[in-house]
């Protein structure tokens, strides 16, 4: 059983990984590339600190925005809306942010505060809207989605939520967070440890904050009754509801916490590295975490090693420039993998559940002959 | 005919890793006759079924239809061979007409155009022939389950079926449909067509089967005719030992009303779903409200249980007004529920067998000490359950899917009463599981009410219902149209009272 668990957790995803490499190879040779050529570039590239601290630090807000989606897929919820609730929420905890002069201490935490409580309302209105007029929250968080886009892009460009100090400005953007409201890097305290940054490089801080997200979110989900609530209903709504679960006020609270989730996923961008909200804030990181929680099955572990395996894959593809295979090659990969993941998981999903009926059946069978011989 | 046999089996063995389903399992089964096959859930007579339908090869032994021996790769070969199944759980498409139904998947004409009219004619030919009347127009939304059950079969029979597979045919019927159905097979088998008849409903078998097959963990235990056995001794080959039975006898009824159902009326539209509904139940004692299907108990249970919300009326538990108040807070008081499928409304199929203990109890000690969840608390329960209910599985963390339907409920009866409940809503607490699970079943409801549990009971086993119940109410296009005394009626009585045959007075209170 042990072991079966154990091939099942690493097995799958290399696996899943394996096919990723034979269909990008196929793709390769067909558009006329060597894929040992690729596969060597990408390696060389990611084999360096460097480029390893900054898969690292993009691997963050795939995990956060993962875990957002996770906890609504959990209680089978399909928060679609997270790409919209990210930018809603960044684009308010900057604004609200640099109106704000606050010490460091209290400036982080309040941006953060800020960013869930704007994505939370945010993702609450699909939840409402689901709960009270029937509306498919995949449909209206869609939706939301493009409304979301639009309307930060109208704000951004044409209201005085623009920071506009010299009118020949051409880029729009929000007023840069004053010093206080930096998360410090993780450098200091690791170099104490003995290890030594390249120059140039910094590990974020928000990394730390992903780390103890994943920590509430496994003790949430696992280990609270809210949590057993939200997995029956996600397992079984009826037979949740039979035991007592209130289902719309689970859609509201699943909903609220999806989105207070999201709001933090643009937060390692906002804080760590740019500090405004621009049109050059980074899009598709809410997307990225619906693949990167069905690759990590909603698992804060599994959604680690997924984010990590993403923005790897990222990562890496620049150095396909060096050889001069296009880029996308990743993007397929990171498709297959996800495709494959999923066929993968199906498969063992369904011999593990073969491999319980049989454990059962051998104990019923053993005691109903003890019975009959009796 | 000069072959008189239909089927042969011989020798048919199916292992599973670790297990033998069915070990060298032999049958005859004789041309135009109805072969009743009982056994118990997880005998293995499904397994048995399954391999003879195509849809499991057997390891070993041979299948001779007609003469011809043959494998089945699928349900499809069976079909060609001539053996078709008609499913407990029918397979037909609400809002298409009868027509549409039976031709699904085997029209007639070419290409693009179905030719209504062979269809029409074909069925009616059929229906003649076999004694098989239904509306080939109606939408099988407009029918009764008989009749649907009545299309299931021309279904079959349309695809030049002569095998019919019936897999517990009667479990949804009413005892008049029972009968009908019961016509129909003779029709049938007087026309030359051959029925495998599953039942546990033993009474049945020995009224239309003309051979019986026991089989028993997974072999065939006796090949008896109905001539030369009762119910009883049927039953106890089936089990192999003493046989339980419903009767509850001491009177255990105390003053006290623990659950009071006033003017409920529900309204679908314009249809009336509940019209003012009364209902009492004392301390101790079991109310049974017997009705033919849709007549309005399912959603009496809902709205007990707060599932869904009456139009008018109120709720009385333990003397609370409960009427407004959730499903949860209602449990917390003291409401058990035994739901009328399992499946969809009693378990988490894929959780482990505690978290399914704790689905219901999960606001209270000792499954939860605050907002965290006690997991060691809640398998220690569990663990009792499976002591207590003899539930057959490897422990405690195995996933409920991996449980026989028997030990499902066993589990399930288990969890609903492990907390002392003040009332219990049960809905057909023993459908489709075998006579030992039954047993467990019945003991626990009985030692609940001696203890002065109130029980409001749905059941489709006539028997059951009369056997366990204080008091009898009958259910009527959503009206209680009678009260009856369970010590003085049978079931024959009560099913005319249950098709609005007959009506009581006194009913209307």
């Amino acid at each position: 059983m042990n072991r079966r668990k154990l091939i099942e957790l690493v097995g799958a995803p290399f696996a899943a990984f394996g096919v990723a490499v034979v269909v990008s190879s196929i793709v390769l040779v067909l558009a006329g590339y060597n894929p040992l050529d690729a596969f060597d570039a990408m390696w060389s590239h990611i084999n360096g600190t460097d480029a390893l601290i900054d898969a690292i630090n993009d691997a963050a807000p795939y995990y956060v925005s993962g875990l957002a989606a996770a906890i609504g897929f959990k209680m089978g919820l399909f928060n679609i809306g997270v790409e919209g609730q990210y930018r809603m929420a960044a684009f308010w905890a900057a604004v609200i942010g640099a109106k704000v002069s606050l010490p460091a201490v209290l400036h982080v935490p309040f941006i953060l505060i800020v960013a869930m409580l704007v994505g939370g309302a945010w993702a609450s209105v699909p939840g409402v809207l689901a709960v009270k007029r029937n509306v498919n929250v995949v449909i209206s968080t869609i939706m939301l989605n493009s409304i979301t886009v639009a309307l930060v892009a109208l704000w951004l460009k044409d209201s005085h939520f623009r920071y506009r100090p010299n009118p020949a400005d051409l880029v729009p953007k929000t007023k840069t967070l004053d010093r206080s409201a930096w998360m410090p890097d993780l450098n200091a305290a690791i170099e104490k440890i003995g290890f030594h940054f390249p120059a140039n490089t910094r590990l974020h801080g928000y990394l730390v904050l992903a780390a103890v997200i994943g920590a509430v979110f496994y003790v949430l989900v696992w280990r609270t009754r809210f949590g057993f609530d939200l997995r029956m209903s996600g397992a079984n709504p009826s037979a949740a509801r039979a035991s007592g679960v209130n289902p719309n006020r689970m859609i509201v609270m699943t909903m609220l916490m999806s989105g207070a989730l999201a709001g933090l996923v643009g937060m390692g961008q906002m804080l760590s590295e740019g500090h405004l909200f621009g049109d050059q804030f980074p899009t598709g990181l809410g997307f990225a975490g619906i693949a990167v929680a069905l690759l990590g099955r909603n698992h804060p572990a599994g959604i680690a090693f997924a984010a990590f395996v993403w923005s790897a894959l990222e990562t890496a593809s620049i150095g396909l420039s060096n050889v001069e295979i296009p880029q996308e090659i990743a993007k397929i990969m990171q498709g297959t993998l996800l495709l494959s993941a999923v066929v993968v998981y199906e498969i063992i999903k369904r011999q593990s559940a073969a491999a319980t009926l049989r454990a059962a059946a051998e104990t019923t069978r053993a005691k109903a002959l003890e019975v009959s011989t009796a | 005919m000069i072959d008189s046999t239909a089927i042969v089996l011989r020798g048919i063995t199916k292992r599973f890793p670790g297990v033998v389903a069915n070990d060298n399992v032999d049958l005859t089964v004789r041309h135009g006759s109805v072969h009743a096959i009982v056994g118990e859930n997880g005998s293995g007579k499904s397994t048995l079924m399954k391999i003879l339908y195509g849809e499991q090869p057997p390891d070993e032994g041979t299948i001779t239809v007609d003469g011809t021996v043959r494998s089945f790769k699928s349900p499809r070969d069976a079909i060609a061979a001539g053996i078709g199944m008609v499913h407990q759980h029918f397979m037909l498409a609400g809002n298409l007409t009868v027509i549409e139904n039976v031709i699904l998947g085997d029209e007639p004409g070419r290409k693009w155009r179905i030719d209504v009219d062979v269809a029409r004619a074909r069925i009616a030919e059929i229906g003649r022939r076999y004694g098989l009347a239904v509306d080939p127009d109606a939408t099988i939304d407009e029918l009764g389950v008989g009749e649907r059950q009545r299309v299931e079969i021309l279904k079959v029979l349309y695809r030049g079926v002569k095998i019919l597979i019936l897999d517990e045919p009667t479990a949804v019927l009413v005892p008049h449909e029972v009968d009908e159905l019961f016509t129909s097979l003779r029709d049938l088998t007087a026309e030359g067509v051959t029925a495998l008849f599953i039942s546990h409903k033993l009474d049945e078998v020995l009224a239309i089967a003309d051979a019986i097959t026991v089989i028993r963990a997974g072999r065939t235990v006796a090949h008896v005719l109905p001539a030369d056995v009762d119910a009883h001794q049927l039953a106890e080959l089936m089990i192999g030992s003493e046989l339980p039975t419903p009767e509850t006898r001491d009177d255990t009824v105390q003053p006290e009303t623990v659950l009071a159902l006033r003017g409920l009326c529900l309204h679908d539209g314009e249809r009336v779903v509940l019209d003012e509904v009364e209902v009492v139940v004392h301390a101790g004692e079991i109310v049974g409200i017997a009705g033919v299907e849709g007549n309005g108990q399912r959603e009496l249970l809902d709205i007990v249980i707060g599932i869904e919300q009456a139009d008018s009326g109120s709720i009385l538990l333990e003397g609370e007004d409960v009427t407004t108040l959730s499903t949860r807070h209602r449990r917390e008081i003291g409401l058990g529920y035994i739901p009328e499928d399992r499946h969809h409304d009693g378990l988490v199929l894929e959780a482990p067998l505690w978290e399914n203990v704790m689905l219901g109890h999960q606001t209270r000690k000792p499954f939860v000490n605050g907002p965290w969840i006690d997991k060691r608390a809640a398998i220690e329960r569990t663990e009792q359950i499976i002591e207590a209910f003899d539930v057959r599985t490897p422990g405690a963390e195995v996933a409920a899917v991996a449980l026989s339907g028997g030990n499902q409920q066993k589990l399930l009866i288990g969890r609903e009463m492990l907390t002392d409940p003040k009332v219990l809503v049960a809905a057909h607490p023993t459908r489709g599981i075998d006579v030992g699970a039954q047993a467990v079943a019945w003991d626990a409801i009985r030692d609940a009410r001696a203890k002065g549990l109130g029980v409001l009971l749905i059941s489709a086993d006539l028997d059951e219902l009369i056997g366990l119940s204080d008091s009898l109410l009958v259910i009527y296009k959503g009206r209680i149209v009678a009260h009856l005394d369970p010590a003085r009626i049978t079931p024959g009585e009560l099913g005319s009272y249950m098709t609005g045959a007959r009506e009581a007075s006194g009913a209307t209170r």
